[in-house]
């Protein structure tokens, strides 16, 4: 039977499992959105494409299945960088797909016409450009392999809208070809020896636990292994609910915005058990002051992450699940010693906390969506102090419930993201904790969320600041605010304007009965709390400074 | 120090633009850079000069690798293998000198490829050292122009840097 290159692409899909995809459409993807009109395939319309790459994103970081976005060729494909640069930050699967002009224009300066495969080749784990229909099929299908297996990541596929519009009988797409592709997955024995003996020798042994625990689905060994040798866990921002929040071994997230007694563990444990992470600036404080004294064992499916950005004493390739499996068959149960009661008084003496002064504070808010939500609610956030109160507040005790951009730190990404998120998760709550400032990035995707009855809950942190770089001028600029105070729109009537519900909380007394009228409502609602103006994130590790210096 | 790569890559368009890129982005330094299809129409190979320690040169390798385009990284410095660059040199060559010139180019076994009335063109091979001592010694003549197309690297004797047809890869 004779197909377009577009039914293809849409059988493609199908092929693929894919259920929904986020899109935008215009005229190089005209033949795809027609072959789209009557597929099986739920299609939402964003209000932006970097609303759709943000979308899939988030709906990938909620389900663990790779996210699916399609734009047009030209703005439409440069509109899906942002959003694209923020999954490769944080390995997230992402397919992207674009129109491209036909073959006839291609390379002319053509109307809509831009180098999206030379505009994306630093930010994507690979991508393609299909000039010709024998390739479609196979190249789909290479994409969403390359996408999710090894270290996740974006993909992005160009299509020509020639390409979309040809027709052709051939049925086999070929095999997938792909020689320099090869992920290490399987540990090597030896190497899970060398670091098992390191641990089994350790007297202060901590866990540095990433976004590979995440993305690999490997939090129950983490946490057996945690168990077994009574490590204290210290996560990423990513690793958050890769290890539960509530666990006695728990430190909650290390770093600049860390808890002290994470930031005390790591700088003077033994040895360092790094799992599924990079070494992050944001994480690691002045890079060769951190964990000083300790063997360092990394532990990652990269092993370009090996020694990049610390030096490593024993690397493990692998899969971060069969490794951490490997680990706990090699090790035996430790009992608790004078290290294990040093983190505990460490956590007694320096907990999260904030000061009340009967003002609203972010924090309360934050607490209360976790009371409110029995802390089961899928969270998704921008970037900025909302970021890190959340980080701090909200006790994360499951995988994939805290969604945010922590590589790339893009504002504008929480809104999107969690109507990815509602999709994949229709029957569970989702949050959007939001600065004033990040949410109108992507404010138009209100609209999304109206027109599919998302029933979203959009938190705006409302202090009438870029706060996180008001905190910074406060800081370490003389208080100098420069062009970080916001004029806002009226949230609330912003909010009904677009279909949605809006309200407004000013008292700390109003927070938990707002919250809890808003998740009956089965519509999208924003509220926007007006928070304390010039509220800090502390503790504060200063940008250059080790763990242990923290302002606080 | 100074590392000489032998890197196998699909034949793909981009590749050379990901290879490039990545050396850009990371900070990494080529020396040089040539690269040409291999007996294999779909597989090209590039023998890459790169500048740095040991540490630079294990997330070089490292970072190469990721590129899906990217089959083979072997790093053939420490190797024995034959290395050869060719050289074209456009010289001054007023007709009194051209005798000069001739007896240069003769000991550096170089072919003279285009004589004019005011210069010559002298095609060169070999490797580093030669080439730049070459270079050198037609300098006093006036060099007009000058271009040389990288090192191109083999390891000597029955070992080789190599795939089978079929993608799988070969070592030894």
């Amino acid at each position: 039977m004779e197909k377009t290159g577009a039914q293809i692409f849409v059988d493609s899909l199908m092929e693929q499992g894919v259920e929904t995809i986020f899109g935008y459409p215009g005229g190089n993807v005209i033949q795809i959105y027609d072959a789209l009109y009557d597929a099986d395939i739920n299609h939402i319309l964003t209000r932006h494409e970097q609303g759709a790459a943000h979308a899939a994103d988030g709906y990938a970081r909620a389900s663990g299945r790779p996210g699916v976005c399609l734009a047009t060729s030209g703005p439409g494909a440069t509109n899906l960088v942002t959003g694209i640069a923020t999954a490769y930050m944080d390995s997230v699967p992402l397919v992207a797909f674009t129109g491209q002009v036909s073959s006839a224009l291609l390379g002319r300066d053509s109307f809509q016409e831009a180098d999206i495969t030379g505009i994306t080749m630093p930010i994507t784990k690979h991508n393609y450009i299909v000039k010709d229909i024998s390739e479609l099929a196979r190249v789909v299908k290479e994409a969403f392999y390359i996408a999710t297996t090894g270290r996740p990541g974006p993909v992005l596929v160009d299509i020509l809208s020639d390409v979309a519009a040809a027709r052709t009988s051939q049925e086999d797409c070929g095999p997938v070809n792909l020689p320099g592709y090869r992920p290490v997955t399987e540990p090597d024995p030896e190497q899970l020896n060398r670091a098992a003996r390191a641990i089994a020798r350790a007297e202060r042994p901590v866990i540095y636990a990433g976004g590979g625990v995440v993305s690999a689905g490997a939090h129950n060994e983490l946490r057996l292994l945690a168990e077994l040798i009574l490590a204290p866990v210290a996560t990423t921002l990513m690793g958050l609910g890769g290890f539960p929040g509530d666990h006695p071994l728990a430190l909650g997230m290390l770093g600049m915005h860390g808890s002290k007694y994470a930031n005390f563990a790591v700088n003077e444990c033994d040895v360092l058990i790094a799992v599924g992470v990079r070494f992050a600036d944001r994480g690691t404080g002045k890079r060769d002051l951190f964990a000083r004294d300790a063997v360092i064992i990394h532990i990652d499916i990269d092993p370009a992450e090996i020694g990049k950005n610390v030096e490593v004493d024993i690397p493990v390739i692998g899969d971060v699940k069969k490794v951490l499996a490997g680990l706990i068959e090699r090790l035996e149960k430790k009992l608790p010693g004078a290290w294990q009661e040093k983190i505990q008084k460490w956590k007694k003496e320096y907990p999260i906390t904030y000061e009340e002064n009967g003002r609203l504070k972010p924090q309360q808010v934050i607490r209360e969506i976790f009371k409110v939500t029995n802390g089961q609610a899928r969270i998704t956030t921008d970037v900025g102090q909302h970021q890190m109160f959340t980080a701090q507040h909200y006790t994360f005790t499951r995988p994939r419930t805290f969604i945010s951009s922590g590589g790339l730190g893009t504002m504008g990404f929480g809104l999107p993201a969690a109507i990815g998120v509602q999709v994949a998760c229709p029957d569970e709550i989702v949050f959007d904790i939001a600065g004033d400032g990040s949410f109108q990035m992507n404010v138009q995707e209100l609209a999304t969320a109206v027109n599919y009855q998302l029933p979203i809950k959009v938190a705006i942190m409302d202090n009438g600041y870029l706060g996180m770089v008001r905190q910074w001028q406060e800081l370490f600029y003389n208080r100098r605010y420069s062009y970080t105070e916001l004029i806002n729109p009226d949230f609330v009537k912003l909010a009904e304007a677009y279909g949605a519900v809006g309200m407004r909380v000013t008292r700390p007394d109003e927070v938990a009965s707002a919250l809890r009228e808003a998740l009956d409502i089965p519509q999208p609602v924003v509220i926007d709390f007006v928070i304390e103006r010039e509220e800090n994130v502390f503790p504060m590790v200063p940008p250059g400074a080790p763990l242990n210096k923290m302002l606080g | 120090m100074r590392h000489t790569l032998a890197v196998l890559v699909e034949n793909n368009p981009g590749v050379l633009a990901r290879v490039a890129g990545l050396f850009s982005r990371r900070g990494y330094n080529i020396d040089s850079l040539a690269v040409g299809r291999t007996d294999n129409p779909a597989i090209s190979r590039m023998t890459i000069v790169v500048e740095g320690d040991d540490r630079v040169l294990e997330q070089v390798t490292k970072q190469l690798h990721k590129l899906i385009d990217v089959i083979k990284i072997s790093d053939i410095t420490a190797d024995e293998y034959v290395d050869r660059e060719l050289v074209l040199i456009k010289v001054s060559a007023e007709p009194e000198k051209r005798g000069e010139i001739m007896q240069i180019a003769d000991v550096f076994r170089a072919r003279i490829v285009d004589l004019g009335r005011r210069t010559m063109i002298l095609e060169c091979t070999g490797n580093e050292g030669k080439v730049k001592a070459f270079e050198e010694s037609l300098r006093p003549y006036g060099i007009k122009e000058l271009v040389r197309t990288g090192k191109i690297a083999m390891l000597r004797g029955s070992r080789y840097t190599s795939i089978t047809t079929n993608g799988s890869r070969e070592d030894e």
